[in-house]
């Protein structure tokens, strides 16, 4: 095993995490909303692809042109009729809101679906590798790499070139001020959560793919999303896909020296950043 | 014509109530000043105007509709825009943005980026800069003029002198006069009661959130200002 191997592997990890992270970063960035149910609608996501692929047959790369648009709905619902109530009073209202989502989310899917492992199947490309001088990388690990870097480039886009994006970050920086500008803050904020979930329903579809899936599968999702987000420092999407990064290559490096180590690994180095530089590695978000 | 009447107005913070009763009313095109003491309630009286607290429907009329029960946003699309005490621009965004910000209300009028740029041309200069790193005085020409890229017919001004020098205070009092020019209806909240009464036609003194006096500023007579001023 060698070290440039190790570094390979464990960044287009990171994408994975990044792609995770993405949803949890956005609507913590302009609405200050912890979502403590971010990893079971990633969960969510995928069962509603395989829903998708038993009714239509599609492929799981397909289902996404319907699972895309259902969980944005979900999302602008989700933020429009529950969620928006729960941010005037402080971080604590939304936590327990989402706490509550995430507990219905999981007991509501093992009801529906039982205890047992689902996968997505996409076939050859699960397994698919490029060759180079005995150095092997997954076809679908750069896919997944090259979808967040795309996703946070498109959202970078948004963010500081469109009239939306502008009234996000005023948001963000001063809820009051922009309602008093004109803005309606509440609908803003349901599309914010909207776009997070077209983020979170990739993470979860092809988390769908690249491993299995049962109804308990969320919380573990929410940490590593967490922890990007906290590495990379809040409202920095770019910080996210390093802190993903961080956590995946500091997974390979642990999984190296011996593999029961790789979780363990990732979350002594989130440590180690929150010890050395507490707001993360690029701290954008101001309160 | 009245633009903005305010009929036995109260509002409350919590328990806590900041004004009781306050008639006040503008008429079309007029510059009035809104002068008191510290938490005499002219601030609050903006906020209630602007919808930033909840007050009963009709004890706001603008235009003849009641708006008390509004929300911000939709009383900006009305034609009320606010310029905030302490300006209050958004830091992440350059100056420029902060301008375009008001044009999210989507009215149309006399106001657009150009015509603002000539009213103010340092901004057009410090444009790309976040607006964090302007003066005082210009980030209160850019909160002045976020304000009117929503075209507004009452603008309502929160001490627009507060930390500023005295010769930029001028500066910006004399640009009021192109707003004013569009028929634009101002209400100036001010602790500067001077500059207040020099820009004004009529002023509202408040008192522990009462109104304690309401008068022409021509010949105003100073003992009576001070008396309703202080309360003595």
């Amino acid at each position: 095993m060698n070290w440039l191997n190790i570094l390979v592997q464990g960044g287009l990890l990171g994408g994975f995490y990044a792609l995770f992270a993405i949803g949890l970063s956005m609507s913590f960035g302009i609405m200050r909303l912890v979502n403590i149910a971010h990893g079971d609608l990633i969960v969510l996501s995928a069962y509603v692809a395989l829903v998708v692929t038993w009714y239509t047959g599609f492929d799981p790369f397909l289902s996404l042109a319907i699972v895309l648009p259902v969980m944005f709905g979900l999302g602008y619902a989700l933020q429009r009729g529950l969620l928006n109530q729960t941010l005037s009073g402080g971080l604590l209202p939304p936590l327990l809101v989402t706490f509550g989502i995430s507990i219905i989310i999981q007991n509501g899917l093992l009801q529906g679906f039982g205890a047992y492992d689902h996968r997505l199947k996409e076939g050859a490309i699960e397994t698919a590798s490029l060759q180079a001088d005995g150095f092997f990388v997954g076809v679908f690990p750069l896919l997944v790499f090259a979808v967040a870097v795309v996703g946070i480039a498109s959202l970078q886009l948004l963010f500081f070139r469109t009239r939306l994006g502008r009234a996000f970050r005023a948001v963000s920086d001063d809820a009051d001020t922009a309602e008093l500008m004109g803005i309606d803050n509440r609908k803003l904020y349901a599309l914010a959560l909207g776009i997070a979930m077209i983020f979170t329903a990739l993470a979860g579809v092809l988390f769908g793919i690249r491993t299995i899936f049962a109804p308990s599968s969320g919380p573990i999702r929410l940490i590593l999303a967490f922890e990007a987000v906290i590495i990379g420092g809040l409202g920095s999407m770019w910080g996210t896909l390093i802190g993903g990064m961080v956590l995946g290559i500091a997974q390979a490096i642990g999984a190296s020296l011996d593999p029961t180590w790789q979780i363990l690994a990732g979350h002594l180095a989130f440590l180690a950043i929150l010890i050395v530089r507490p707001s993360g590695l690029f701290p954008r978000t101001r309160d | 014509m009245t633009l903005l009447r305010a009929q036995n107005l109260s509002a409350f913070y919590g328990d806590f109530q900041a004004l009781f009763d306050i008639n006040v009313s503008v008429e079309q095109g007029e510059t009035v000043a809104v002068i008191g003491a510290n938490g005499a309630g002219k601030t609050t009286f903006l906020r209630a105007v602007a919808g930033a607290l909840a007050t009963s429907p009709e004890s706001v009329m603008f235009d003849g509709q009641p708006i008390g029960h509004k929300t911000p946003h939709e009383i900006v699309r009305l034609g009320i825009a606010m310029v905030p005490e302490g300006r209050r621009l958004f830091p992440s965004l350059s100056v420029e943005e902060n301008l375009l910000l008001g044009t999210h209300s989507e009215r149309a009028g006399p106001w657009h980026l150009k015509r603002v740029y000539e009213l103010f041309p340092r901004l057009h200069e410090l444009r790309h800069l976040p607006a964090p790193s302007l003066s005082g005085g210009q980030q209160q020409m850019a909160a002045i003029g976020r304000a009117l890229m929503s075209n507004p017919r009452l603008l309502l001004c929160d001490e627009l002198s507060l930390g500023l020098a005295p010769v930029v205070i001028r500066d910006i009092y004399e640009c009021l006069g192109a707003v004013t020019a569009e028929g634009t209806t101002i209400v100036l909240v001010e602790q500067d009661i001077n500059r207040a009464l020099d820009a004004s036609s009529r002023f509202y003194c408040f008192q522990e959130g009462r109104l304690a006096l309401n008068a022409p500023t021509k010949n105003f007579d100073r003992a009576a200002i001070t008396a309703a001023y202080f309360g003595l």
